[in-house]
């Protein structure tokens, strides 16, 4: 540990300006900060800080979302041996889906991180932590037979046009994980909807009788039907239990709710995630899918309000996209408003519109470019109440 | 009864430290020293030059836009030192001291005989005038300006505080002749704030005062909070505030026509041996306050508390305005993965860290450490969680950050400080200056304002 903290010392004046490695400083640092927390002290104002800092924040939330990740991987590989028919132990199925999931995981960090450096040293500034959970969301959200150059292409645009055009981590305007996703969605739809997407089948053949569709697609599928044509539970073949559980195609990180709700539980108990968000999304959820239910024109319609929630990227979108401090409401008011629309506007879009599955996406990021507006309104009020107190003594 | 208002927000930091009832008396420090920097926008005049003999009470320097308004020397003795940091501002003016304090003659006399005006002058003349602070801004107080009222704060919450219990319980009839000339100068109330844990011994019998009892975690021993929670400060309202330690200074001086500087002096934080009270002087040397009962060498010693102290020397100065010397150990070294341990050992109200499981009564040993880079704002909600006041930190700062006055106006710039958002700097994932930030709206504001 030592020699390693000498080393690091020693190389330290071939990177300031002048020196011949300069322009790999931002990179170096980010290197050297990442193994050792810095020997600053304070300067002025308090003499002591919290042991938080941002890598410890968004550490948590890369643990939060591991439990999403292994069953994610998990699931890959259960959906690719029930497609093909196969029945195989525990850790094969396991190792399958590892290895289809991994590759991705390198390209977005290799690709997001690569950027973030390049732009940080063009800039002189030091590698913010954002992308480290941006770099997991982003492999969790997309469809496991996402090629990898695709997933390169949508790393770059998000990193580069959500996010280091506006000046970097804190300053962006949309979430840029689901940027990701909506560019890939938007500029290749055919790799990232339909039914054949969602499984990795390798070299094999789809057995007799297994669709792949997903429960939403099912159920979107279902509501071109009448009413009386469709089985009793909406056209969705898949059980709750399963759909809890997360034995479901999907995209990676999304089918278990379980998963979720541990991560949900994560980040509700180090209160980095914001249980007002959470919460107002979930509530405006059901308000929505009880106003369908009560016009319940079609099947998907009459989905009850509570299932909703098991469809889909509702749930990983409510606990992790929609919590993002930076795009999504800072004011505490703000964000009772912020959840319940994205509830609200997420069923909406995948029930109203089933040309758009992944309603709550879009659902996100409407409601991100809207929650500078809704805090803008929520500041008013504070100035208004203190403007209101100096005429009332007066 | 009085009063008794609840706040929920703040955060007691739980660092190790506390100073434990018992006084001891010490010898006088051999120098003394008035300290320009303690005075927030002051632009200092020398009325002195080295070599000068002064008594506790001769002017030492005064305001070059308020001449009326001195600081004078703490003892008597000669000037023997006048220090200077960069472009000449004074640092320090050094007084080495007498044997015995040789005390200025001021009058002697009831407040309550005297007018407002005579009061002032009297204030004025003795040097005590610059411990009232004004607010919007917690500046020296302008002798011509009309104050709605007068608050003083009657406990402190701040980490590691002295208990005002213990430190003054012998002055209550000093304190009570300080608030009598206190009263003459405010046509509107002496407002007191105490804190609803404490006994209060002397501030609850206070006469011809207001007492609003506060129950709540630090910042409410503030007098910021106080103030918002009992009569918020609206554009061009004047409030004036003390400290009491100051208040039996203003006692003393009309009751004994000296100007006596003493004060009791808590000397606490992790690397004292025994962190307790001495009877201390303002201005006084630490030298041989420190000596023999610091653990180490590698250790920061603040002039004031943990959150908004100021750094000193092992043979600086106290601060005009502390009453308390803490000492933590400093925080300069590398720690590999520190971020990502579990941190058992770690306080932090974050709740990232393990050491939550662990008891809400444990002192932990605080360093200097930054723990982490500067970051732009990120995570929200957490300034609100330690700010007990209807205003919005992050959306003032980015206010101040951009220097939009009207912005900072309509957003509470006029009723906070430093210390009111200091926890705020503290909790900071992000670790911004949120302290040097609002100075830096407060100076512009200022400067608009003229």
């Amino acid at each position: 540990m030592k020699v390693l903290r000498n080393w690091f010392d020693k190389q330290k004046p071939h990177l300031e300006k002048g020196g011949k490695f300069h322009m790999f400083k931002s990179g170096f640092e980010a290197i050297e900060v990442f193994l050792f927390v810095p020997n600053h002290t304070t300067k002025q104002g308090t003499h002591i800080r919290d042991y938080v800092d941002l890598k410890r924040t968004m550490s948590v939330v890369i643990v939060a979302l591991i439990p999403a990740l292994l069953f994610g991987m998990y699931n890959v590989g259960y959906q690719h041996f029930v497609a093909t028919g196969q029945q195989l132990s525990f850790w094969p199925v396991f190792g399958f889906g590892f290895l289809k999931v991994l590759p991705i995981i390198i390209v977005s960090y290799v690709v997001g991180l690569g950027i973030e450096i390049a732009a940080a040293q063009m800039r002189g500034h030091e590698v913010n932590e954002g992308y480290l959970v941006t770099g997991m969301l982003i492999p969790l959200v997309l469809p496991v037979t996402t090629p990898l150059w695709m997933v390169a292409i949508a790393v770059a645009f998000s990193v580069v046009f959500a996010k280091e055009v506006f000046g970097g981590t804190g300053m962006n305007i949309w979430n840029p994980a689901l940027v990701a996703r909506a560019f890939l969605f938007f500029a290749y739809p055919s790799q990232m909807s339909g039914d054949s997407v969602w499984i990795s089948l390798g070299d094999k053949a789809i057995i007799d009788g297994f669709s792949g569709a997903t429960p939403l697609s099912q159920a979107a599928a279902a509501a071109a039907k009448p009413i009386a044509e469709v089985a009793a539970n909406h056209g969705i073949s898949y059980s709750l239990m399963d759909m809890f559980l997360g034995f479901i195609p999907g995209s990676i990180g999304e089918t278990s709710k379980l998963a979720i709700l541990i991560g949900a539980a994560i980040l509700l108990f180090t209160r980095i995630g914001s249980w007002k968000i959470m919460l107002s999304t979930v509530l405006g959820g059901l308000f929505m899918g009880t106003i369908l239910n009560i016009f319940a024109v079609n099947s998907y319609m009459a989905v009850p309000a509570w299932q909703h929630l098991m469809m889909g990227g509702f749930a990983f979108g409510a606990v992790f996209m929609a919590t993002d401090p930076v795009s999504g409401a800072q004011t505490n008011r703000g964000k009772w408003i912020y959840g319940f629309l994205i509830g609200v506007f997420g069923i909406m879009i995948r029930v109203v519109n089933p040309a758009y599955p992944e309603g709550i996406m879009l659902a996100i990021l409407i409601m991100n470019m809207f929650a500078p507006l809704i805090d803008y309104y929520v500041v008013q009020g504070n100035i208004k109440r203190r403007l209101k107190r100096a005429i009332v003594k007066a | 009864m009085s009063k008794v208002i609840k706040l929920k927000k703040g955060l007691d930091i739980q660092i190790k430290g506390e100073p434990v009832n018992n006084l001891e008396h010490i010898g006088m420090p051999e120098t003394f020293a008035i300290k320009p920097a303690d005075f927030q926008g002051l632009i200092p005049k020398l009325t002195v030059a080295v070599g000068d003999k002064v008594k506790a009470g001769t002017p030492l320097l005064f305001d070059k836009y308020h001449p009326e308004v001195q600081y004078v020397s703490p003892v008597s003795g000669e000037v023997t030192a006048i220090n200077r940091g960069e472009r000449r501002r004074i640092l320090e003016v050094v007084v080495k001291a007498d044997r015995g304090i040789l005390s200025e003659d001021f009058l002697k006399s009831d407040p309550l005989k005297l007018s407002g005006d005579a009061i002032k002058t009297e204030l004025l003349k003795s040097g005590i005038w610059p411990s009232i602070k004004s607010r919007p801004f917690g500046i020296v107080a302008r002798p011509a300006d009309q104050p709605k009222a007068i608050f003083i704060s009657c406990f402190d919450s701040s980490p590691l505080a002295p208990d005002y219990d213990f430190i003054f319980k012998d002055e209550a009839n000093t304190w009570q002749t300080g608030i009598n000339a206190l009263s003459k100068l405010t046509t509107g109330k002496i407002n007191l704030g105490l804190s609803a844990k404490k006994e209060n011994r002397i501030f609850l019998e206070t006469k011809d005062v207001e007492i609003t009892l506060f129950n709540g975690p630090h910042p409410a021993g503030n007098v910021g909070i106080q103030i918002h929670a009992v009569s918020p400060l609206n554009k061009g309202e004047i409030v004036w505030t003390i400290q009491p330690q100051d208040v039996i200074m203003i006692g003393r001086l009309f009751l004994t026509g000296k100007y006596d500087s003493s004060r009791i002096v808590a000397l606490c934080g992790s690397e004292v041996k025994e962190p307790k009270y001495f009877q201390f002087w303002m201005g006084g040397s630490l030298t041989g306050l420190l000596k023999g009962r610091l653990d180490r060498k590698n250790a920061r010693i603040i002039s004031g508390n943990v959150l908004t102290g100021k750094v000193v020397a092992s043979d600086g100065f106290l601060g005009f305005y502390d009453s308390i010397v803490s000492v933590i150990p400093d925080g300069n070294y590398y720690e590999m993965f520190g971020w990502a341990l579990p941190g058992f050992g770690k306080y932090s109200p974050s709740r990232t860290f393990f050491s939550w499981l662990g008891s809400k009564k444990k002192k932990y040993i605080l360093d200097t450490n930054t723990h982490g880079e500067e970051r732009a704002f990120v995570l929200s909600d957490e300034y609100e969680k330690v700010l007990p006041m209807d205003i919005l930190p992050v959306y003032l700062l980015k206010a101040i950050l951009v220097n939009d006055i009207d912005a900072m106006e309509q957003l509470g710039i006029y009723e906070v400080i430093e210390e009111d958002l200091a926890l705020c700097e503290y909790v900071c994932t992000s670790k911004i200056m949120v302290q040097s930030v609002l100075r830096k709206g407060i100076n512009n504001m200022i400067k608009e304002l003229g």
